[in-house]
């Protein structure tokens, strides 16, 4: 990648002459504040910057940066982000995903872009519901969910983002907050610095169709009790006076009180590089109420990208073969008419 | 063609008849060979500079059960003194390896033909699964009028595969395909060395397989030469007006493939070729999948709809991108197609068509796609259609696909079919040098650029391609102001966008050559078509010529837009038939178009036209 512009790229820059039309106080504005704000820093002139998106109210995304994108059709944003990937390796490509855009109709191409790793960010803004179509349940809104598609309530089991990307193989997966500008800074730099697929998802706050679905972890006086800060090599220990932590008690983890004989040095120490995924897929499924919720880096792993194979594998052929295409022509049996 | 007057009264000389043309009809089960037994014979017979087609035929399944119908593989080689533009109507010999190869294509055989049987495997069971109650060779009644020959294959086989250590008597029974080349290739005259040749280079790693293949051809060959069983040779000689060049055989799919990697060379573009596996697509996969070294990236994906965004993601990062599927496949493709054109990006999409509706006839022929390719999208959204009309001018049209994608930036429909995918024939090597290139070139000025911004003549939008600095901007699938791509809800902009991007497929007219027409200027009866029926309706069209009938021909390679000289050509004969394996989609587009009633000819049975089914109808029509 070039680093030309690096040190004279602001916000600004990144800023497109669009006029942003989401509703107002909706979760996606601070996403889209702090993305601009990351961008500058990671390293990346703006011209090698891609965002790519399907359908939904995240989807608008591209078209308020001011780096090339493509706002295509549901679901299909990982395809596109991978034929652009695999004919421009050296593109930051971004990918702008939500719930049913990602999870419902896109799944299957979600999948398969991270089982391959290839080299794109994935950002799912989880809301729990469709809010571009006013307000029909999605793949993660939570059994009994009532909707204008529901209205006795959901019969579907929701699906947990970050389970799917562990067992897809993701090579990183990362959990935020909308709100949480620190932390969600953090988390988009350290996806924009892996290789492979980074899959992020955040917590994002529909104002007008689902507007409690986060309270827990947003509210002040509950949030710090229901959110577990992932730091490598530190123990799992959350809370607001950060006195409970998690621990394995036979094969499944238990939040713990520390004192009473409970310490520091019994609790899970999170480890975010192990290339087995178990820990990372458990970390996955402690979920509200019984659990805080994971926020941060659940897995990250170097494993060589789908795109840099590819590559490998061009130039592999071009070095042991020419490009003759008079031979080519010619490869197979001929003959000559005179 | 195979019913020219030539080829009805053959030239005796020293025992061996000559004629003008044979077609031979190899059949067996799907594990019998037959694809490289009509592989080798068709091979052999083009070097030797006949004129050559061929029809493979083999089941959806990969190995139904042996010994039925449904589990034949078929390989039917027309062979000629003269051009010929199809693998012929029936075959004048038959080779069958057991019963069921027999039953199922007796009624295809001319009467009088020849009929080569394996005897051996004529047992109980055998006949039992072809439906016989009893052994037909025994029957005097069952093939008269044919010329029968029983060999036991298998029992001939083994003897000559004496000796041969390593092999179980089941590998050893895979060669009798050999045995019955190397007979085939003694009836006719042919040499064997190019096939020895084959398998010294494919079984290179296993010599004692040479051998036993080398040893089954060559008893196959002293068998006719020794046994006085045939009434006597048959031979075809050279063909004597052929353009002079460098030759080799063709299936469509191999032009495809050669005809992408020439037309990225032309346009100085890298390839990128994104696809999901589907007959009788997937060989284009394979093929540009080892082309590597020409800086072709393909990618396997996960589902059709992947493959169209994978391309649609390839275009915009500036490859010339291209997918090919089938059938269900091309169906699932239609959303993307759709933002392709509304995002004026350059791709081509090869629809191998197949039998359908849904999974249908999927390795059978059919033109049944042409309406969907034309509507088959939600929205007004025009996608211009070109289509092969001969395995070998799938090279041509593949580049012409491109071609106009990369003018016009729009994707572009590349239309084959199961029938010239599979078919085989003899290709002149075109001079690379000779072919135009392909301009095009990369937007990198940033002054006055807007992402919408249109070429005057061509109505094509600017290639900017991210990496480029200052040329950062948004496309999508929403509606949109012409010029800076913006969304736009409003009424005028989407009625302009339409009308827009329509007048921009309609401007290829002005770059696409007229249609050209075979015979007289003007007459009694055009008969018009497209695709894979070209050889069909040329040869039924010159034998009725010779006939005197004023009737021309006319094939359409460019569907959408049509030729600019198309109304006038129609309107030059009194009447217009168009043959078509649907139930007339070309005739309604004509109808629709021109002022003008045809006579459709349509056949949906999966296979091709036959010659004679197109004369017969010119006749009906002209008498």
């Amino acid at each position: 990648m070039t680093e030309t512009a690096e040190a004279t790229l602001t916000r600004k820059d990144f800023v497109s002459d669009q006029e942003v039309r989401w509703c107002p106080g909706c979760g996606d504005y601070a996403i889209l504040a702090q993305m601009q704000k990351v961008l500058p820093e990671i390293g990346v002139s703006r011209e090698q910057i891609v965002f790519i998106s399907g359908i939904g109210c995240s989807s608008r995304f591209p078209y308020y940066m001011n780096t090339y994108g493509v706002h295509s059709i549901h679901g299909r944003a990982p395809t596109i982000a991978t034929g652009l990937k695999a004919v421009n390796p050296d593109l930051s490509v971004w990918v702008i995903t939500g719930d049913g855009d990602g999870l419902s109709i896109g799944g299957n191409h979600l999948m398969h872009c991270l089982r391959r790793n290839v080299d794109v960010k994935i950002i799912l803004f989880n809301n729990r519901i469709y809010g571009l179509t006013k307000g029909q349940y999605s793949p993660t809104s939570l059994g009994g969910h009532r909707t204008k598609s529901s209205p006795m309530g959901s019969i579907d089991y929701p699906l947990n983002p970050i389970s799917v990307a562990i067992g897809a193989e993701a090579t990183f997966v990362a959990r935020t907050q909308d709100t949480n500008t620190k932390h969600l800074q953090e988390v988009l730099r350290r996806a924009a610095a892996h290789k492979g697929t980074a899959f992020v998802e955040i917590f994002q706050n529909c104002v007008v169709y689902n507007p409690t679905a986060w309270d827990h972890t947003t509210k002040a006086d509950v949030r710090d009790d229901n959110i577990l800060y992932l730091e490598h090599g530190e123990p799992l220990i959350f809370g607001k006076d950060r006195d409970r932590g998690i621990r394995v008690n036979g094969m499944l983890p238990e939040v713990v009180q520390l004192g009473n004989g409970v310490n520091e040095s019994d609790l899970i120490v999170h480890t975010e590089d192990l290339d087995n995924t178990s820990y990372a897929y458990m970390l996955s499924r402690m979920q509200h109420p019984e659990f805080p919720q994971p926020f941060g880096i659940l897995r990250s792993v170097n494993r060589p990208s789908y795109t840099d194979m590819l590559v490998d594998q061009v130039q592999e052929a071009a070095s042991a073969q020419d490009a003759d295409l008079s031979a080519l022509l010619h490869s197979s049996d001929t003959w000559v008419v005179e | 063609m195979a019913e020219s007057p030539a080829s009805a009264q053959p030239v005796v000389t020293d025992g061996t008849r000559q004629q003008e043309s044979v077609v031979i009809r190899f059949s067996g089960d799907s594990g019998d060979g037959m694809q490289l037994t009509g592989d080798q014979f068709t091979n052999t017979s083009a070097i030797l500079g006949n004129d050559v087609s061929t029809f493979p035929d083999f089941p959806a399944e990969i190995r139904a059960p042996v010994g039925t119908i449904p589990g034949l593989s078929g390989f039917q080689v027309n062979f000629a003194a003269n051009d010929i533009y199809t693998a012929g109507d029936e075959p004048q010999v038959l080779v069958a390896m057991n019963p069921a190869a027999l039953t199922a294509n007796l009624e295809d055989l001319r009467p009088g033909g020849v009929i080569i049987v394996n005897d051996d495997a004529f047992t109980k069971n055998n006949l039992r699964k072809a439906g016989y109650d009893e052994n037909p060779l025994d029957n005097p009644d069952a093939l008269r009028g044919y010329e029968l020959h029983r060999v036991s294959l298998t029992t001939l086989t083994r003897g000559a595969l004496e000796g041969i250590e390593g092999m179980t008597t089941q590998q050893k029974d895979l060669c009798k395909n050999g045995f019955a080349l190397g007979l085939a290739f003694w009836l006719f005259d042919r040499p064997l060395d190019s096939t020895l040749a084959f398998y010294a280079k494919k079984f290179a790693k296993r010599p004692q397989v040479v051998e036993a293949n080398t040893r089954a051809l060559k008893a196959g060959y002293a068998y006719g030469e020794t046994t006085e069983a045939f009434s006597g040779r048959i031979s075809v000689p050279s063909r004597t007006e052929v353009p002079p060049g460098t030759y080799r055989r063709i299936t469509g799919n191999e032009a495809i493939v050669l005809g992408l990697v020439t037309a990225a060379r032309k346009a100085n573009k890298p390839l990128f070729y994104g696809s999901y596996p589907i007959t009788p697509a997937s060989p284009i996969l394979e093929g540009l999948a080892a082309l590597k070294h020409f800086n072709v990236r393909t990618f396997q994906a996960e589902d059709e709809i992947a493959a169209i965004g994978s391309v649609i993601g390839g275009a915009f990062g500036g490859a010339l991108s291209v997918t090919a599927s089938s059938g269900p496949g091309i169906a699932l493709k239609s959303e993307g197609i759709g933002l392709g054109v509304v995002l004026e990006l350059p791709m081509v999409i090869v629809n191998v068509q197949r039998g359908g509706p849904s999974t249908g006839l999927p390795t059978k022929t059919e033109q049944a796609d042409l309406l969907e390719m034309f509507f088959g999208r939600n929205g007004e959204c025009p996608v211009p259609i070109v289509a092969a009309s001969t395995s070998g001018d799938c090279f041509d049209m593949a580049i012409e696909a491109c071609r106009v994608a990369l003018r016009s930036m729009t994707p572009v429909y590349l239309v084959s079919d199961g029938y010239l995918a599979n078919n085989s024939e003899p290709w002149k090597i075109p001079d690379i040098d000779a072919i135009a290139p392909i301009d095009v070139e990369y937007r990198t000025d940033p002054k006055g650029y807007e992402p919408y911004m249109r070429d005057p003549k061509t109505l094509a939008r600017p290639w900017a391609v991210p990496g480029t600095p200052g040329l950062e901007h948004r496309i999508g699938g929403l509606g949109k102001q012409d010029g800076s791509g913006n969304v736009s809800y409003d009424p005028s902009d989407n009625e302009h966008m339409i009308h827009t991007r329509a007048e921009k497929v309609a401007r290829i007219a002005d770059f696409i050559p007229e249609l050209e027409v075979s015979g007289p200027e003007q007459g009694d009866l055009l008969v018009i078509g497209w695709g894979g029926t070209y050889g069909a309706i040329r040869s039924a069209t010159e034998f009725m010529q010779k006939e005197g009938k004023s009737v021309a021909s006319a094939h359409l390679r460019y569907l959408n837009p049509f030729p600019k000289n198309l109304g006038s050509v129609l309107g030059r004969y009194r009447q217009v038939l168009v043959p078509e394996l649907n139930l007339g989609q070309l005739s309604f587009l004509l109808q629709a178009k021109f002022p003008i009633r045809v006579v459709p000819l349509n056949k949906v049975q999966g296979q091709p036209f036959k010659i004679r089914e197109i004369a017969d109808k010119i006749r009906s029509i002209l008498d």
